[in-house]
């Protein structure tokens, strides 16, 4: 059987199982977050919007990623459930992203004195939010399919290009953005803090999945509509 | 203990603030999608019971439209 009929198929049933997923793992989540969590001793409570500003950022960042993939992937291989799945993933994206822009200008405001600075790790993520936005509009104002598929996918891979952008944006410049806390060789952070980090990324992961199968639903039934004026 | 929660040693207004915003723009998405998940649930639907009943078969066999039916809550009797 072919490996979109699965996804598919399974996509129906997942749905709501996915959703009790979330609402367990956000609720906990949140208890860590904000009650049983300490506070910074340099940030003091004002630390605890890292738990929703750093996992939508990395979300958001991460669906791009998986977007601008599918529609490389669109490209060579012409199969339509590449971009219908990154169409699919965009408005969780979307909405992750400006929840890290948001919530990171509310941290902004007592950690740096401003709620807003042209720093390069900011500007550069709202560079990412333009992209997300050309990407969704797009496809609503093109009807042709042939130009929305070649329209969509280089907006993606074109954002691509910003992704290495927003990661390192820490160390080619001078940014008030304080460096990754997180790394592959390690992490800076105490685990009382890791752990309700780790759990909101989950949730958000969960929430991104959530909207996803929700979406892709949509976008199949919609396409079975089509199917069945001509039958 | 409540009140050391809410104010979150004078930073509560940051704090609530921004998960008050993850937690509404969390609904308005959510919302949003299933609308639309809805929208078109229900324009299946009507197509689907505008169907004659040997076209009504042909859509009963392909594994998909079985899954749609499922999940729309759609019995044609």
């Amino acid at each position: 059987m072919n490996i979109f009929y699965k996804i598919n198929n399974l996509s129906f049933k997942a749905q709501k199982y996915v959703f009790f997923l979330f609402i367990i793992v956000f609720s906990i989540g949140i208890v860590e977050a904000l009650v049983l969590s300490p506070a910074d001793y340099k940030q003091s409570d004002s630390v605890r919007i890292m738990y929703v500003h750093v996992p939508s950022a990395w979300t958001s960042v991460g669906i791009f990623s998986v977007i601008a993939i599918l529609s490389l992937g669109n490209l060579i291989f012409k199969n339509k459930y590449f971009l219908t799945i990154a169409k699919s993933l965009a408005p969780s994206g979307l909405i992750f992203n400006i929840i890290a822009l948001v919530t990171g200008a509310i941290w902004g405001r007592p950690t740096w004195g401003t709620w807003w600075a042209w720093d390069a790790r900011i500007t550069s993520m709202l560079v990412l939010c333009i992209f997300y936005i050309l990407y969704i509009l797009s496809w609503r104002v093109f009807e042709n399919k042939e130009s929305v598929n070649k329209i969509t996918s280089v907006i993606s891979i074109l954002g691509l290009i910003n992704l290495p952008i927003i990661k390192f944006s820490v160390e080619w410049w001078t940014t008030l953005h304080q460096p990754a806390s997180i790394t592959l060789s390690g992490s800076s952070i105490h685990s009382s803090m890791l752990l309700p980090l780790f759990i909101m990324t989950a949730a958000f992961v969960l929430f991104s999945v959530l909207i996803f199968l929700m979406k892709y639903n949509t976008e199949l039934i919609k396409i079975k509509n089509k199917g069945l004026d001509r039958i | 203990m409540t009140i050391e929660i809410i104010s979150m040693n004078g930073y509560g207004l940051y704090v609530w603030s921004s998960f008050i915003f993850t937690l509404t723009s969390f609904f308005a998405l959510y919302h949003v999608i299933k609308i639309q998940l809805k929208k078109e649930q229900e324009k299946f639907k009507a197509k689907y019971f505008d169907l004659t009943e040997e076209k009504t078969e042909s859509v009963k066999k392909q594994k998909t439209y079985k899954e749609i039916l499922a999940f729309t809550n759609i019995s044609k009797i």
